[in-house]
């Protein structure tokens, strides 16, 4: 069976780990009248090295699944399994990048790229060579000594990842990581984690709500509903990879997206709802802070 | 010269001429006995004077005396300020029962103010040396206490997130997330702590029995001896400024990546 599986899979190797359970997940959020129900009974399972990306409009509770996969919030019933075993909290082997970037500003890129090292107690020779060679792997030599806040918003997307995959991740989880970039940096951010995701094959749970985006990624699209959020659609996309602007512009394609869309209108609120996952940024700006005196 | 050099020159002036210009306005109004009905110039003893009674007080062995006495004393009060407030504003800005604990009479001792705190603290201070390091301990504390719980309170919540899905531990985010990120407001608290601390200083040395730029202050009101009193504030003035910038400089120093005005 195994050696079937490898003769017909010419590209690298599935790996061995990475496999994901969500057995029949809910997330209630908020307390009081406020509290609503997130994600209801939403059971998926993905296998190792499969790139997934959810699909939905906001207030579908994708960010709160990719919360609960992160170990940052605790599902109100069902369980989160990863390699059999439960999730229990966050950890270095599922890596988490968000839309907008969370490099620590004080630290240098290579510095922040590092950091997982750091926390393992890797000698600081050894972390800086790995965070130089993955400073090159992104794109980003001769940044190192950078401070995070001089570099570009996809300059900094880069630095996440760097800083994510250093800790050779089983899972890679993304919300929106591109969302907040230009069309054509975005495209060349898309690329670039398609590539690094051929060479090193991990599991990827990409939330977007750009179609476009999901089906040039994806090797599966979950397609999610709002309030309560239930997992509408699977959609495989049967395009081969390395993918092309052929596949991008052929009729195939915008079959996918017209049907996508259909799903998205049916399942979007009538009324745009307040996004309310735990995670998301503070209101106020922290930079223009009021100093107390007496 | 440089024509980029312009500009940084004519910053350098403005300052200079802005505070020439306080000094003659003050001759100005001082010599004549300016008399404006609700303020009166007619008893403030004028620059000149107040020079001849510095240099005085610059030959007098006294000086060092004074100087050091002061200067220990704002620094004592200064540093364990900073360590009971920043310590305190990590704990009260993080968790919620140590808030909750805290907070109430935190909040009844803030407005209270140093004079107040004189008798009492000469009650619970065997030696008049510690009284005087706990007013100004206490004129510190609020200002760095309160901005250190501000600063923890701004940290963003993702980062701590994203430091804990990258493997780091309860105190790894203290240490290493939330104390950084938090170190813009602390130092904003530090720099106005330690600007009370030489504001609290003639209050608390108003106890000493002899010496202290506070002390010579005071002691100079009490004999009459206008010039000097000047002198004094003026001395506590300069020497809080001086303070503060060496403050500025340590924090730009620990802080390259942070400039105010700019995005934290």
């Amino acid at each position: 069976m195994n050696a079937v599986l490898k003769l017909s899979d010419l590209s690298p190797a599935e790996p061995a780990t990475g496999s994901l359970e969500i057995e029949r997940v809910s997330v209630e959020l908020g307390s009081g009248a406020a509290r609503f129900t997130a994600l209801d009974d939403v059971s998926v399972s993905i296998r190792p090295g499969e790139f997934v990306c959810l699909l939905g409009p906001s207030g579908c509770g994708k960010s709160t699944l990719l919360g609960g996969l992160a170990g940052h919030l605790a599902p109100s019933s069902g369980r989160l399994l990863l390699d059999g075993q439960p999730i229990a909290g966050p950890g270095p082997e599922r890596g988490l990048v968000f839309q907008h970037h969370t490099l620590f500003p004080w630290l240098t890129v290579l510095d922040n790229v590092a950091y997982g090292l750091r926390m393992r107690g890797v000698p600081r020779a050894e972390r800086r060579a790995q965070a130089l060679t993955w400073l090159a792997e992104v794109g980003l030599q001769g940044f190192e000594n950078s401070y995070p806040n001089a570099l570009s918003g996809g300059m900094q997307q880069r630095v996440e990842i760097a800083r994510v995959l250093i800790n050779q991740p089983r899972v890679l989880l993304m919300d929106e990581p591109f969302g907040a970039l230009d069309a054509l940096t975005r495209l060349k951010m898309q690329e670039l984690l398609l590539a690094l995701w051929a060479k090193r094959r991990m599991t990827v749970v990409f939330v977007t709500h750009d179609i476009d985006e999901a089906l040039f990624m994806a090797d599966r699209i979950l397609v999610m509903s709002a309030r309560p959020g239930r997992v509408v659609e699977e959609i495989r996309v049967p395009a081969e990879r390395p993918r092309t602007a052929e596949w991008l512009t052929g009729p195939s394609f915008i079959e996918h997206k017209r049907h996508c869309l259909s799903l998205l209108r049916d399942s979007a609120p009538a009324v745009p709802l307040a996004r309310l996952s735990p995670l998301s940024e503070p209101s106020g700006d922290a930079a223009d802070s009021t100093a107390y005196s007496d | 010269m440089n024509v980029s050099d312009r500009p940084s020159a004519g910053r350098r002036l403005l300052p200079a001429l802005s505070l020439l210009a306080c000094v003659a306005l003050w001759h100005l109004a001082a010599s004549r006995h300016l008399n404006l009905g609700l303020v009166t110039f007619q008893n403030v003893p004028q620059p000149l004077e107040v020079l001849d009674a510095a240099w005085a007080l610059l030959q007098s062995p006294k000086l060092q005396y004074h100087l050091g006495s002061s200067l220990s004393r704002v620094l004592s009060g200064f540093v364990l300020a900073a360590v009971a407030g920043v310590g305190l504003g990590l704990a009260i800005g993080r968790f919620h029962w140590v808030r909750e604990t805290l907070m109430p009479p935190l909040e009844v001792a803030r407005p209270i103010p140093a004079v107040a705190w004189i008798p009492l603290s000469i009650l619970m201070f065997p030696s008049s040396e510690g009284s005087m390091i706990f007013i100004t301990f206490v004129g510190a504390l609020f200002p760095i206490l309160l901005n250190t719980i501000h600063g923890v309170h701004g940290v963003d919540p993702r980062l701590i997130a994203s430091a804990r899905s990258l493997g780091t531990r309860r105190w790894g985010i203290f240490l290493r997330v939330i104390l950084p990120a938090a170190a813009p407001s602390v130092l904003t608290g530090l720099s106005i702590g330690m600007g009370t601390c030489w504001f609290c200083l003639v209050t608390a040395e108003m106890i000493s029995g002899q010496y202290g730029i506070g002390y010579y202050t005071w002691e100079s009101y009490t004999v009459q001896n206008y010039a000097n009193i000047i002198v004094g504030m003026l001395l506590i003035g300069l020497l809080g400024m001086g303070s503060s910038a060496l403050l500025h400089r340590a924090g730009q120093a620990l802080m390259p990546w942070y400039r105010p005005g700019g995005r934290a």
